[in-house]
């Protein structure tokens, strides 16, 4: 929902017509700590792309993650086999 | 506003049933052909859900019937349900409508048109599994329309039109009738014919249902850029179901000849002194009514059927040129007074006219509200209307004084 609909009424229950209405949202703000890849180590397995929760990792070698939706959960980090993801704080960049 | 001097009305059927007021509310559910039924089977629940699972059993209902581990996800499943379009029902009482509470409000919000039979039973503690309103008192302000039965005509009845005021405003709706008293007490009923109850209720078609074809979003965040404007929609859509209410019971009155509104109005219109009531303690209040006419005393009865929404204009035309009215209820707010009283007092904010008010409560945790204690509160009343003042705003019927310490 975006403060741009706000002149049109309101579907009853908050109800959302629109699918893919979530990429409005950028949750990429919501982050403290940031997903880094090291290049050398990613082997490319996918698992980070299938495990993200908000579809902000690509199917890569290595994997691009759109910072724009990445809230830093960091279940990428936690699942990678080969220690390719790192967390660091967002303020070190 | 629905006022009439019986309750016996129009063409009636040729045959009527003896059955319980659970079995009329379970009937009611199988005549509007519910298409899921999801219920927690254990105490508190009562035999409306039994009936129900024998009827999906042996084949006279097409249903898919759900079998859940609490109220809580009874009513959880009846959201997910009807988010897919099809025709909801649940039902409970007293503990069990306590645990659902969280989601009643989530099955509003979302305005799913869900239906509901509430059993009213009194709230532990003390534990009591007899009759009072104090549950679905409770959950007022969850969003739920809230009808109330007098007897079991009316339980089949406001149940078969639950189902239409549902889908026609995408509010849920709670039908309430007393515990025993009605749930288990067997009365004469006129059970509507199946394809007369399939015109009053069409198929339900929910505007927007969850399918992978068409996807939308059910549940969102409402952030508090606009969490205020889905509240208000809320509520403006539970004032306009006042409408709605008047405008299916018309239907149904045309259709099966029985009348049902918002309030009902018994002997009332020269009525001095008027009482107040909500479900079945409405029929003994008539008794003592017509005792009271028989005798030249100009005293009458309104009925609230509709308790959410609030018929606030039409219990205000109604009781305005009553000079005393006493409002008998089965429910209290603790550090307040009952909640039809406090309901209605704020209905006559601001009205040119207004009777004098008095509350008693009564019939608490099964307790008999007897034929004495229904003319204590007409005494009252009468006095009150006499003498112009109130000697005591919230009185408690039956109330053993010595034993609370009120007297030694």
């Amino acid at each position: 929902m975006s403060s741009s609909s706000a002149r049109k009424k309101l579907p009853p229950g908050a109800v959302i017509l629109k699918a893919g209405s979530t990429v409005q949202t950028e949750t990429g703000s919501w982050r403290s700590l940031k997903p880094v890849i090291d290049e050398k180590k990613c082997t490319g397995c996918g698992l980070c792309w299938l495990y993200c929760p908000d579809t902000a990792i690509s199917k890569d070698k290595p994997p691009k993650i759109d910072y724009k939706y990445c809230k830093g959960c960091g279940i990428c980090a936690s699942e990678c086999p080969v220690e390719a993801i790192i967390m660091v704080a967002e303020e070190e960049k | 506003m629905s006022c009439r001097s019986d309750n016996n009305g129009g063409r009636g059927r040729k045959v009527k049933k003896f059955i319980t007021g659970n079995e009329a509310a379970a009937i009611g559910a199988k005549l509007a052909r519910v298409k899921v039924i999801s219920a927690y089977p254990i105490t508190p629940q009562t035999v409306i859900v039994e009936k129900l699972s024998e009827f999906v059993a042996n084949g006279e209902l097409d249903a898919e019937y759900m079998k859940v581990e609490s109220e809580h996800s009874a009513l959880s499943a009846c959201i997910g349900a009807a988010a897919t379009g099809v025709r909801t029902y649940t039902a409970t009482s007293s503990q069990g409508l306590m645990l659902m509470s969280e989601i009643m409000f989530v099955a509003s919000g979302l305005r799913l048109p869900i239906v509901m039979t509430n059993v009213n039973r009194s709230l532990s503690a003390p534990l009591s599994i007899w009759c009072d309103q104090q549950d679905s008192i409770a959950v007022r302000d969850s969003g739920w329309i809230q009808l109330y039965c007098e007897n079991n005509q009316e339980i089949i009845d406001s149940t078969i039109q639950a189902f239409r005021i549902a889908e026609e405003t995408l509010l849920p709706v709670m039908v309430c009738f007393d515990g025993y008293i009605l749930s288990h007490t067997t009365e004469p009923v006129d059970i509507p014919e199946q394809d007369e109850v399939d015109k009053f209720l069409p198929p339900y078609k929910y505007p927007y249902p969850l399918d992978p074809e068409h996807p939308v979003t059910i549940g969102a965040v409402g952030v508090p850029d606009f969490y205020e404007e889905f509240r208000y929609m809320l509520q403006e859509a539970v004032l306009e179901s006042r409408g709605k209410i008047l405008e299916v019971g018309q239907a149904f009155s045309k259709q099966f000849g029985r009348e049902h509104g918002l309030i009902e109005c018994y002997r009332s219109d020269d009525a001095e002194v008027l009482l107040l009531t909500m479900g079945s303690l409405s029929g003994s209040v008539k008794e003592m009514v017509d005792e009271y006419r028989d005798h030249g005393e100009r005293i009458g009865l309104v009925k609230v059927r509709a308790f959410r929404p609030f018929p606030a204009k039409e219990l205000v035309k109604a009781l305005s040129n009553a000079k005393a009215v006493a409002i008998l209820e089965k429910d209290f707010s603790p550090g307040s007074t009952g909640a039809l009283f406090s309901d209605l007092s704020g209905a006559f904010a601001n009205a040119k006219k207004s009777p004098l008010l008095l509350n008693f409560i009564c019939g608490l945790g099964g307790r008999d509200v007897s034929v004495i204690q229904i003319r204590e509160a007409a005494k009252a009343a009468m006095e009150a209307a006499k003498t112009g003042e109130v000697k005591e705003t919230v009185r408690w019927l039956g109330l053993r004084e010595t034993m609370v310490g009120l007297k030694l």
